[in-house]
């Protein structure tokens, strides 16, 4: 048995077959034998199609935004692709050697680079790394297909390096027991995912647990305490199922709340609502008894997809959760891409800084027809229901003069279309810049409601990127700065006659409950299976003491 | 066959950018178009080679065109050299 510890995202317990990702994602290149000379060639010019094809959209791209001088690496690249000297290498060694294209592919990069990385001119040496990426590229494009998606036939517990956000999406979540990551912090994709779907996650337990997992092994994960186990002994299996007992319990105590009031012991009452990710979390919603949707992330509409979602996808989207919510507010939040959620598709670039970059309302006002697209299916799906819309990373009043004008022209074109839509739509905006949270006094007046997203706030206010596992002990969540940014959005929100909510993962933290009750804090809005216990928390405090 | 010598100015030397385009032009001609520094040297086609020569700011080298149409490339080498190192 081998023990490893990371954190624990959420509590719980798993034991099961391990899945691991990570070596498929680094697979080294095999030599494999071949017999068909040409079929390999013909394998290499497909790839280079292929890749020249990649190399001129990012070549148009970085041209239209980064200008020429700095688009040209990628000519090069596409240059290089061509070089005589690079391809007769690589026929060479599949022709004398008899083998396959990756590998004469791989052992060509490495002959060539090792050429400019013996160079004594330091910018030079540095070509090294074109050689690399021309020939990753290659082999990428002879590989791609069968590496996209991360699969499993049976329920198993996920073990990788860590995930991005577009591989979490694409996991099949029927199938997953429990997720052990080397890397990651407790704000990533993954432990956000893990807490949607109440299973157990451990994250961040270091390197050495990759060298040391395999396929198929058993292992058992404690949530609670962040300890993974690979081949757990008899005694370790027998605490592991003694505590997912006890869980089961406390679970089925925290049911009995359900129906009950959101009230402290003195008489003062809050919404506690759920955040989602897509239709597929509307049961858990429902069955934990949240009072409504304070968060529904729709840019899960656009991971899940290749190409944008339409205006009729997104509708459908909207109106069954507003329909299953049956009257009760349902907050949606606008497409929220960029900095950790990436899709190919948006054609966004890579970014020096994402999280500080083109992203989320960013977005929305540089391309407008994106924007108005959701918009109009929020409008329209809103008869359905109590709709509430919010924008996310909001910094200046102009930004949101500039959305409501936005709004107001989408209006404008559905009536004259005779396209119904609600009255009483609900605007709100973020507050998870700090910009927005010192200026709340001139926003509060703009809007019907704010939702604090804590993580960024805390994320933008203490400079520490969440998704740094290295940064954590510096992340102090109730960070005084953090808390006082809160109070402020809170108390100028309440003068302009507008209400507050909270919806990052602070709102779920039990031992914030009772300052955020003393702020006026309306709503707070956390994962469902939070729900229950929240109230539990709040029926259990009295303001008077 | 046509011969020229020229003396890079530009600091960085024939680096990847001016590599490439030495290479896109050289294509342009049938001739063979050689560029010869220190005793070595290699066709401008090849764009790899090229930059692997490590020719630097204040290198001097001897471009050799030869073939049907050396008169067009040669002028055009020069102007190329002149232009852009």
């Amino acid at each position: 048995m081998l023990k490893f510890t990371g954190k624990g995202v959420y509590g719980a317990i798993a034991v099961g077959r391990a899945s691991v990702f990570f070596q498929k994602k680094k697979a080294k290149i095999r030599r494999t034998g071949i017999a068909d000379v040409e079929a390999e060639f013909a394998r290499v010019e497909a790839a280079k199609e292929k890749a020249t094809q990649q190399l001129s959209e990012i070549y148009e791209k970085a041209l239209r935004e980064v200008g020429e001088t700095n688009a040209q690496i990628f000519e090069i690249h596409m240059m290089m692709l061509e070089d005589e000297d690079y391809n007769e290498s690589i026929r060479n060694i599949i022709e004398t050697q008899l083998v396959n294209a990756e590998y004469a592919i791989s052992l060509t990069a490495n002959n060539f680079s090792s050429m400019f990385a013996a160079m004594d001119d330091a910018y030079m040496q540095a070509r090294a790394a074109d050689v690399k990426d021309i020939s990753d590229r290659l082999i990428t494009c002879m590989t791609a297909d069968c590496e996209k998606t991360i699969h499993s036939d049976q329920p198993s517990i996920i073990c990788n390096d860590d995930l991005t956000p577009s591989e979490t999406v694409l996991l099949d979540k029927e199938k997953i027991l429990a997720f052990v990551t080397a890397y990651g912090s407790s704000n990533s994709h993954t432990a956000i995912l893990a807490r949607t779907m109440n299973i157990p996650a451990v994250i961040g337990v270091g390197e050495e647990f990759l060298s040391n997992i395999k396929d198929g092994d058993m292992i058992a994960v404690d949530g609670f305490t962040g300890e993974v186990f690979i081949d757990p002994d008899q005694q370790t299996l027998e605490q592991m199922e003694c505590k997912q007992k006890e869980a089961r319990e406390k679970k089925e105590l925290l049911k009995r709340l359900k129906g009950k009031e959101n009230i402290t012991l003195d008489g003062q009452k809050i919404n506690i609502y759920a955040n989602i990710s897509g239709v597929e979390d509307l049961g858990a919603v429902l069955a934990n008894d949240a009072g409504g949707i304070g968060l529904f992330r729709s840019e899960f509409l656009y991971l899940e997809g290749t190409d944008f979602p339409t205006e009729q996808q997104q509708f459908e989207a909207y109106k069954k959760v507003l329909v299953s919510m049956a009257g009760k507010k349902v907050i949606i939040r606008t497409l929220d891409i960029g900095a950790d959620k990436k899709v190919d598709y948006f054609d966004l670039g890579e970014e020096e800084n994402p999280a500080l970059g083109l992203r989320a309302i960013r977005i929305c006002l540089t391309r407008p027809e994106i924007f108005k697209t959701q918009l109009r299916a929020l409008f329209r799906a809103s008869v359905f229901g109590r709709l509430g819309i919010m924008f996310p990373m909001i910094t200046s009043v102009s930004e949101l003069e500039k959305i409501l004008e936005i709004c107001s022209e989408v209006k404008c074109e559905l009536q004259e279309g005779g396209i119904e839509f609600s009255n009483d739509i609900e605007i709100g905006i973020m507050i998870e810049t700090p910009a927005a949270a010192l200026i709340s006094e001139k926003l509060a007046p703009m809007v019907d409601f704010f939702s604090v997203g804590t993580n960024d706030l805390i994320q933008y206010t203490l400079a520490c990127d969440r998704q740094n596992p290295r940064l954590e002990s510096f992340c102090d969540t109730h960070h005084e700065a953090v808390l006082r940014l809160i109070s402020l959005s809170a108390e100028n929100a309440h003068k302009a006659g507008a209400w507050i909510g909270i919806c990052g993962e602070l709102a779920a933290d039990t031992s914030l409950t009772e300052a955020f009750l003393k702020m006026g804090i309306d709503e707070l809005s956390v994962s469902p299976s939070f729900v229950l216990k929240l109230r539990n928390t709040v029926r259990n405090i009295d303001l008077r003491s | 066959m046509k011969q020229f010598n020229y003396t890079i100015k530009d600091e960085v030397g024939i680096h990847a950018r001016p590599a490439g385009m030495l290479a896109k032009t050289a294509k342009g001609f049938q001739s063979e178009i050689l560029i010869e520094k220190d005793g070595r040297s290699v066709n401008a086609t090849k764009l790899m080679m090229l930059m692997g020569m490590g020719i630097k700011c204040g290198d001097t080298v001897t471009v050799t065109v030869t073939g049907a149409d050396e008169e067009a490339a040669t002028s055009a080498m020069q102007a190329f050299f002149a232009a852009n190192l």
